[in-house]
């Protein structure tokens, strides 16, 4: 059995933490391993803070830790977001798991994360402090060793229309976990491709930018021919696993494939 | 082992108890209060057979820590009934064999509820999506939607029952 302490603020909880402690958010992630019985925790932290709120400022959107799926979906502020929270889990899901625990969840999830990885935003973390989400990423469950608090919010700076794209793959309809998802974010000098930032879900560890086919396509044009180079380098950097769903070999198969339909579309999918 | 107590209305009664540290709603309503309404599946928020909906949106009271529904409204499929008289999507996954072995039922009656409460009309699309985290093994889905889009059709006529 685990012990459960609640704590009045954030920066409460996140000094409660020991290596044999995990926070709590929305539950979908942790509860799970509490029901199987899993022995890497016997300590649970939560908070009373609300940390569900929403805000915009100087183009920069500030989205706190607690938000959840259902939030980003019903915020006038996180309406280009909402494709992507759509995409995650059905809505019992999407009413419980929060951004925050997005960026922790554990392939074949963290669709969330990896829009926000494209997106290039920054995790706030309790005391302020920033960090860049690639970063964060590559040492999210190293909180210890890498000295750095709970998270905060989020924030992003808000994509020009139509320069955001996402897509999400997956065998079970309407809604099912990722064989791969794609985030991209493009922005448009008349028909070229001036600055490019793409990020595969499922198709490692955590998500991944794919930097080979971001440099293939700075200069490109957004035709079948422009983007013929950034398709070939698709999964470059990429280390996509075997899972029930798909095999590694059959993940880089299909990247480039979806990756096309996705550069090619007019519009977020 | 540690006990905390939890308030909450649960079908519009109030209820209050002691939970063990870490527990799930589910075990707790189970258990604690005696709701054997929500089922227990996968315990890992795959299945859905536990959906229960906290403050009107649904949950799965499996993943759902206990102390966190303080103060919180929570409605099962046993408050569904209004004494003798049945919610009409009861009365239409009845009367649609919309349930065969009927595990994944609660689970159905509480999306499609959650769904119904803000979207009086939707669509056959919308009660597929609404549905898409409950998994069915016996129906193959497809008399569940259309009892849920009949209760719809029934609710825009004024039918209650």
């Amino acid at each position: 059995m685990v012990r459960v302490e609640t704590c009045n603020t954030l920066a409460e909880a996140s000094s409660a933490l020991s290596a044999r402690s995990r926070y709590i958010g929305g539950g979908t992630l942790l509860m799970r391993r509490v029901n199987y019985g899993y022995q890497g925790f016997d300590h649970i932290v939560r908070t009373r803070e609300d940390l569900t709120s929403i805000s915009e400022r100087d183009g920069r959107i500030r989205i706190g830790a607690g938000v959840t799926m259902a939030g980003i979906i019903s915020a006038r502020e996180t309406e280009f977001l909402a494709p992507v929270a759509r995409s995650v889990g059905g809505p019992a899901i999407r009413a419980m798991g929060t951004v925050g625990g997005n960026l922790f969840a554990p392939h074949p999830y963290g669709d969330f994360a990896t829009a926000l990885l494209a997106l290039e935003a920054r995790v706030e973390l309790v005391g302020g402090g920033e960090e860049d989400i690639e970063r964060f990423l590559a040492q999210r469950f190293e909180p210890h060793t890498a000295g750095r608090g709970l998270v905060a919010a989020v924030s992003v700076a808000r994509p020009q229309p139509g320069s955001f794209r996402y897509l999400k793959v997956t065998r079970v309809k309407p809604r099912g976990a990722s064989v791969l998802a794609i985030a991209a974010h493009l922005n448009l000098e008349g028909t070229r491709v001036s600055q490019a930032r793409l990020a595969f879900g499922a198709m490692g560890d955590r998500p991944l930018r794919a930097k080979a086919a971001e440099a293939a396509l700075r200069g490109a044009t957004l035709d079948a021919a422009g983007i013929a180079p950034a398709l070939a380098v698709a999964s470059d950097g990429l280390e996509p696993p075997d899972d029930a769903l798909a095999s590694a070999w059959y993940r880089r198969q299909v990247a480039p494939v979806h990756l096309r339909r996705l550069l090619l579309s007019e519009r977020q999918s | 082992m540690a006990k905390t107590p939890v308030q909450f209305t649960l079908n519009g009664a109030e209820t209050a108890l002691f939970v063990d540290s870490g527990a799930n709603l589910l075990d707790v309503l189970r258990r604690g209060v005696g709701d054997l309404s929500p089922k227990i599946g996968c315990a890992q928020g795959g299945c859905g057979a536990c959906t229960v909906l906290i403050d009107g949106a649904p949950h799965l009271s499996c993943l759902t820590l206990a102390e966190t529904v303080e103060g919180r409204t929570i409605e099962t499929t046993a408050g569904l009934a209004g004494g003798a008289e049945l919610h009409p999507l009861q009365t239409e996954f009845m009367e649609g064999f919309a349930a065969q072995c009927g595990y994944c039922t609660p689970g159905m009656l509480m999306a499609a509820k959650a769904l119904l409460d803000t979207n009086p009309r939707p669509n056959r699309a919308e009660v597929a999506e609404a549905i898409s985290g409950n998994i069915c093994r016996c129906t193959g889905y497809e008399p569940i939607i259309d009892a849920v889009l009949r209760v719809a059709d029934r609710m825009a006529r004024g039918v209650r029952a």
